[in-house]
């Protein structure tokens, strides 16, 4: 056995700086997005959110074609066909804008009122989520927060309100609050907005506020209850902060990551919903499209116009997925204990 | 022990009383009652019938009625389907739907369960992959866009399967795929995150040391830990499969509670939308009941509150 020598000796400086490994310390944010942009299908799932924005939003309005325009002569036109009056006026020379998905049975372009139909889903789930994000964060923190009998009862409460089959309530929320809504748009000028909005829409916001925000509530207040724990809190009280300030300015501001991931999560799962209830008929109402209406009216030329539902459903799933993969990659980016 | 079932009865029905007095009150909010869908018949007509059906009394005590004939097990006449009670109604239509849950939710188990122990059990590997695909997928689709591709691809294309109506045992197939799709992905889901949890721990060490066989240290340890955040989801996913039943029977004709359900809405048969809606949430109140009692004995850790 040959010992060199050189081995042994003691390490010099720079050998020593070799074994050190010591990370600049990044912010919490830049932490997150750094790990969120190294993941793959979230980001994917970012373009394709992007894209469908784009598409919902502005597009519409540049489109030729008025959701709402029913062209005499243009029923039930194939994917790229023209009408007879089309057909007529691109031989003498004149550009028709192609119908990419074809014609409904009224002539109303297909594709851009799949467009708007994504904008009436994409609006719906994004305000439904805010709306939950802003009742379940607050009820939570204070339930969380001051603990004790307080806490007990609004616990009773959320799980009263869990137990509920929601989906049945809604339903008949929406069936029966259609009328006297109607009635305050109709009799009061100042609610006129409710008739172009769309009774059924409304009811959904309404139903969404009263019933779907017990999820956010519950995480909001467990993690409320780890972290009132924390020295910066005893110390923010024996400053004398008060309690809104507290929960304000402490609690709530590490909750943001939280409060984001489940808010993502949840606007698929209202999409998903008001997608089903418009499916049944009790979503908005004609002739402003959703993606759920479009699918059910279809339903039956399904054996002659296949995409008139291919096309609905196929956005629909996609906007779904791709918000759920996104709210997925932001939960694995932010979530302090998958920190390696 | 028993503290605690009676709290949750407690609760659960509690809940259903709520439901009730919500559900009733809100049919009264739709004007026109039950008789003006049709055409306008004369004041005379209306007062007979409003007098028949007891709609002429104040609201309380109307609601008393209803209350009191309730708890005898009469939900009332269906206003719509003349010479049907709600009960016969119900008692014929439920049956199906139950069938068809019942066997979603079967298939729900007894392939989310597999699938997401096979996902742990060959973490990385390729089964994994398309296992985790496919159901991120499933989570995401909703039922009735399923149901609608199955249909244009298994009816109308390749004609294998037959589109409307539950008379054979091929016309069960594809409403209980469209229904069972999304249970089966969240299954296989949750199935997979706690195996990998179990799969860590320290007992899984000893059993793998003792020299167990594979099949019994996955049947014997590994399955029985993981199969309880499974048993918390029972409880949403029944609800889910009744609900979910709303739209499939509409779309594949199925004469079940669901439809049932949606067509009383739309007709306003007051009797019938509240008969179906206190029978549904009974339903799934009571059930979770049961399962939140399963769990409790199933994990002897979880505290009682």
């Amino acid at each position: 056995m040959q010992l060199d020598v050189s081995n042994f000796v003691p390490a010099s400086d720079e050998e020593k700086q070799s074994l050190v490994t010591m990370r600049d310390s990044i912010g919490f944010w830049k932490d997150g997005l750094h790990r969120l942009r190294k993941n793959n299908v979230a980001m994917i799932s970012l373009v394709v959110i992007v894209i469908v924005m784009v598409l919902a939003f502005i597009v519409p309005s540049f489109y030729p074609y008025d959701y709402k325009e029913q062209i005499r002569g243009n029923e039930n036109l194939a994917p790229m066909g023209y009408s007879v009056k089309e057909q007529a006026s691109i031989d003498s020379g004149d550009f028709v804008f192609p119908h990419f998905l074809g014609t409904d049975n009224l002539g109303r372009d297909l594709s851009v009122r799949i467009m708007m139909g994504s904008k009436i889903s994409l609006l719906v789930g994004i305000i439904a989520s805010a709306i939950i994000m802003m009742i379940g964060s607050i009820y939570g923190a204070v339930a969380g927060y001051f603990g004790g009998r307080a806490d007990q009862i609004m616990m009773r409460i959320v799980d009263m309100i869990y137990t509920v089959p929601d989906l049945l309530i809604i339903i008949l929320l929406i069936a029966t609050l259609k009328y006297p809504l109607k009635d305050l748009a109709n009799t009061n000028p100042a609610f006129a907005w409710i008739n172009t909005v769309g009774v059924g829409l409304i009811c959904i916001f309404i139903v969404f506020a009263l019933l779907y925000w017990v999820g956010m509530a519950r995480q909001i207040r467990s993690q409320i209850l780890s972290l009132k724990e924390q020295e910066y809190v005893t110390a923010a009280r024996a400053l004398g902060a008060s309690h809104a300030r507290i929960i304000r300015k402490h609690l709530l501001k590490n909750c943001i990551g939280l409060i984001i991931v489940t808010t993502t999560l949840q606007i698929p799962s209202a999409i998903f919903t008001e997608s089903f209830l418009s499916f049944i008929g009790l979503g908005v109402s004609a002739p402003m499209p959703s993606l759920g209406s479009l699918a059910a009216t279809a339903l039956g030329g399904i054996t002659s116009y296949p995409h008139r539902l291919l096309a609905p459903s196929i956005m629909i799933s996609l906007i779904i997925l791709s918000f759920n993969l996104f709210g997925d990659g932001l939960r694995d980016a932010f979530d302090p204990k998958l920190k390696n | 022990m028993g503290n605690y079932i009676f709290k949750r009865v407690f609760y659960a029905i509690l809940t259903l009383a709520v439901v009730i007095t919500i559900t009733f009150f809100l049919m009264y909010l739709i004007p026109g009652g039950p008789f003006l869908a049709e055409k306008a018949p004369s004041q005379a007509t209306l007062d007979a019938m409003n007098a028949k059906y007891g709609l002429d009394k104040p609201l309380i005590v109307q609601f008393k009625n209803y209350i009191v004939n309730m708890l005898q097990g009469d939900f009332g006449p269906s206003i719509k389907q003349r010479g049907r009670t709600v009960v016969q109604i119900i008692s014929s239509k439920f049956p199906v739907s139950a069938r068809v849950g019942g066997l979603s939710v079967a298939v729900a188990l007894l392939l989310g369960i597999p699938l997401g122990s096979f996902a742990a059990l060959y973490r990385g590997k390729w089964i994994d992959k398309a296992i985790n695909f496919i159901s991120t997928f499933g989570i995401a689709v909703p039922s009735f866009v399923i149901s609608t591709v199955l249909v244009i691809i298994f009816s109308i294309n390749l004609k294998w399967l037959p589109t409307f109506g539950l008379t054979s045992p091929l016309h069960y197939i594809m409403p209980v795929i469209a229904i069972a799709f999304y249970p089966t992905a969240y299954i296989s889901r949750l199935m997979r995150s706690s195996m990998l949890d179990v799969l860590g721990q320290d007992y899984m060490r000893t059993a793998r040391a003792k020299g167990l066989s594979p099949f019994k240290q996955l049947f014997k340890h590994a399955l029985r830990n993981a199969i309880l955040p499974i048993v918390t989801y029972l409880g949403p996913m029944i609800a889910y499969t009744l609900t979910g039943s709303f739209v499939v029977e509409r779309i594949f004709t199925i004469p079940g509670l669901g439809n049932e359900f949606i067509s009383s809405i739309t007709n306003r048969d007051y009797p019938m939308v509240m008969g179906t809606t206190i029978f549904l949430a009974a339903f799934i109140v009571l059930l979770n009941v049961v399962v939140d009692i399963v769990y409790k004995l199933v994990d002897p850790r979880i505290k009682y509150q």
